[in-house]
């Protein structure tokens, strides 16, 4: 065991894919020399050199389309986009291209490759900076979308990710990069589509992703201390989804509340919760409940941001206001 | 014509077996979309069709140099290109009337015909996006030292989106064995480039912008047309990095089936189907000796190749339903959940 950031397990979990496959390659924008503007990426390029570890112009159809062609040529190549938010300006490359061509070739092109972004608001970056693009991505067939919510889960899916032969989204929540957490030594490889039960409880399903994952911990401690045992899931993997993971628990528990740090419309939360109403309607003893960030871009003043983020009060109060 | 440097330095000529390549390779490629439009204005081809019927010189040109290995990226445009690098025709042509034996089991259609076994990569709809996808196939090529040499063909239209300039820096500045190659047919869609663009020659005078040598050649010229591929394929393939070809041409009919391109004035289509390169290469090679009757022979070999090829394409079934959720993933299957 070592005390790591959420930052460090980046590096680490890139490293050690780049160790285990030579045909693993890294490029982005400053993430080479700079070592990442979120210093996620520090030491690659003085270990891995600079062919496999490589700047980039401030092109992101370039990035993007160059992971493609690189993946339809040999290798299992990792472009980093720096905010999520930048995915818009190479959304036809991600949404038309990756997604698609495999399928559209009836399976003569296979994309093992990965694209990771920092993602998600509180750092009070604003609304062009700050966004939770999860959704845009889990919308799009043929993608395969992970979101880790501390550094073990960062190497560990980061690992499965590059292993996977299929394009895989994975979705780093920027507020946790200072995150502190003990990391097992050794490699760490985890499995795609594995939802994980954070804490259990009898009497409701928090379902939560990312950097909401510790607000919903501090919350069901909180409801602990009323008498309310909440169960709190880690969904961990938006695509594949582990719907038996969250159905069992919502049959057991009878109450369903996603917490989601995206706006209301169609976050990922509407997706698990209409699975949830489809499949196990008849075990819900109340409501299913989304929190969400009100349906507006992210304010960047800290005053407006709080407000704007379930926070752990809001999931208390929500949860209590749901079961009468 | 241009400001740009016309390619003129690529004597000595193509050797007469080469050229009797490239002219059976145009005449099958012709034949072939003309069978495609009958099929079409017969409803046995749905949704649309983009015939580059007139600019086979280019694709030609190309697939005469390029090795086995050597990749192809095309667009919606892109029937010729993707035969001429050795797809079968009969799958191609049962891929355009949605059958299981298509190429891509009826799942690509006509704007997405691909056959990775023989290096074509694929076939873009969407403008400029296959020009930073060929240049990262490049770039593995090169860091794999395959000696792979990566062409990417687009139209005039392409010149003024972003990827293309986004794709042209990032391949000079790492220096990709990749050939980029405009076709321009003077029109955008239904607009002419020319009212839309900066400048007269939309890909050869931006060529300075990434530091390339501005490479204007007349695609309608089967010789020169293979003298610039050559030199340019060479160029990549000994680690001097990309390429930017600006070939001059001309569709001879609309952008797509829905188009009869009535903007077009009467005379200038007149002026280029008088330069259309198929009776240009055969006049210069019976000039040059070729015996009329060899190249009868290849045409009609030819209208056989498409008969047969569509005899077979239009014996293939329907798509079985099974194969609607097949392929999205590498395990062959489109699950989502558990």
């Amino acid at each position: 065991m070592a005390e790591l950031t959420y930052r460090e397990a980046v590096s680490r979990a890139i490293a050690q894919e780049m160790e285990r496959d030579e045909t693993v390659y890294f490029i982005g924008e400053d993430v080479a020399a700079a070592g990442g503007v979120f210093k996620t990426t520090e030491g690659l390029l003085e270990r891995f050199g600079p062919r496999r570890v490589r700047d980039t112009p401030i092109s992101e159809q370039a990035i993007v389309g160059a992971v493609m062609g690189g993946a339809m040529n040999g290798l299992r190549p990792i472009a980093e986009i720096m905010f999520s938010d930048f995915f818009a300006v190479c959304w036809d490359m991600i949404a038309n291209q990756i997604a698609k061509t495999r399928y559209m070739t009836n399976g003569q092109v296979a994309l093992p490759l990965v694209i990771r972004t920092a993602n998600g608001g509180g750092v009070r970056f604003g609304a062009q900076h700050s966004q939770s693009v999860e959704a845009w991505a889990m919308a799009i067939p043929g993608l395969k979308v992970v979101v880790p919510s501390n550094p073990t889960d960062m190497i560990g899916l980061f690992a499965a990710a590059v292993r996977d032969p299929d394009p895989v989204i994975v979705v780093e929540p920027k507020a946790l990069y200072a995150m502190k957490a003990d990391v097992p030594d050794g490699e760490i490889v985890d499995r795609l589509g594995a939802a994980t039960v954070l804490r259990e409880g009898s009497d409701v399903t928090i379902c939560v992703l990312g950097s909401m994952v510790h607000r919903a911990m501090d919350a069901a401690e909180r409801l602990a201390a009323d008498g309310i045992g909440a169960e709190v899931i880690d969904v961990r993997s938006l695509v594949p989804l582990d719907t038996q993971a969250i159905l069992a628990s919502t049959t057991k528990t009878g109450r369903f509340v996603t917490v989601e740090e995206s706006p209301r419309l169609c976050g990922w939360g509407a997706e698990v919760a209409s699975i949830v109403a489809e499949e196990v309607f008849y075990d819900l003893d109340g409501p299913v409940v989304r929190i969400t960030t009100p349906h507006i871009p992210l304010p960047s003043t800290d005053a407006l941001e709080d407000l704007a983020i379930p926070s752990p009060d809001v999931i208390v109060e929500r949860v209590k206001a749901s079961m009468g | 014509m241009s400001k740009a440097v016309r390619s003129r330095s690529d004597k000595p000529r193509t050797d007469e077996a080469v050229r009797l390549e490239i002219y059976r390779m145009m005449v099958e490629a012709r034949l072939f979309e003309r069978r495609v439009h009958d099929l079409f204005l017969q409803g046995l081809v749905k949704g649309t069709s983009h015939l580059a019927l007139g600019q086979e010189a280019i694709a030609a040109g190309y697939a005469a140099v390029l090795q086995p290995n050597d990749l192809v990226y095309c667009t919606y445009r892109g029937h010729v290109h993707t035969l001429l690098r050795g797809a079968p025709m009969a799958a191609l042509m049962a891929e355009l009337l949605g059958r299981a034996n298509g190429i891509c089991g009826g799942k690509g259609g006509s704007m997405h015909l691909t056959d990775v076994s023989k290096g074509a990569m694929g076939s873009y709809a969407i403008v400029g996006a296959h020009m930073p996808i060929a240049a990262g196939a490049a770039w593995a090529a090169k860091e794999r030292e395959t000696g792979q040499v990566v062409v990417c063909f687009f139209g005039d239209g392409t010149t003024n989106i972003g990827a293309f300039h986004e794709a042209l820096n990032f391949a000079v500045v790492w220096e990709l064995p990749v050939v980029f190659v405009c076709e321009n047919n003077l029109y955008m869609e239904y607009t002419p480039i020319r009212s839309v663009t900066a400048v007269e020659n939309p890909a050869a005078d931006r060529a300075s912008a990434y530091a390339l040598e501005p490479i204007l050649v007349d695609g309608n010229d089967p010789d020169e047309m293979h003298a610039v591929a050559r030199r340019t394929v060479d160029l990549a393939r000994s680690g001097d990095g990309p390429s930017l070809v600006e070939a001059r041409t001309y569709r001879h009919g609309g952008h797509s089936r829905a188009d009869p391109a009535k903007y077009r004035p009467e005379e200038e289509v007149a002026e280029w189907v008088a330069r259309d390169p198929i009776p240009s290469l055969r006049e210069r090679l019976i000039a040059d000796g070729i015996d009329a009757t060899t190249l009868d022979e290849i045409d009609r070999a030819a209208e056989r190749v498409v008969d047969d090829a569509t005899a077979e394409a239009q014996a293939g079934p329907p798509p079985d339903r099974s194969t609607l959720l097949t392929e999205l993933w590498a395990d062959g299957g489109s699950e989502w959940r558990n």
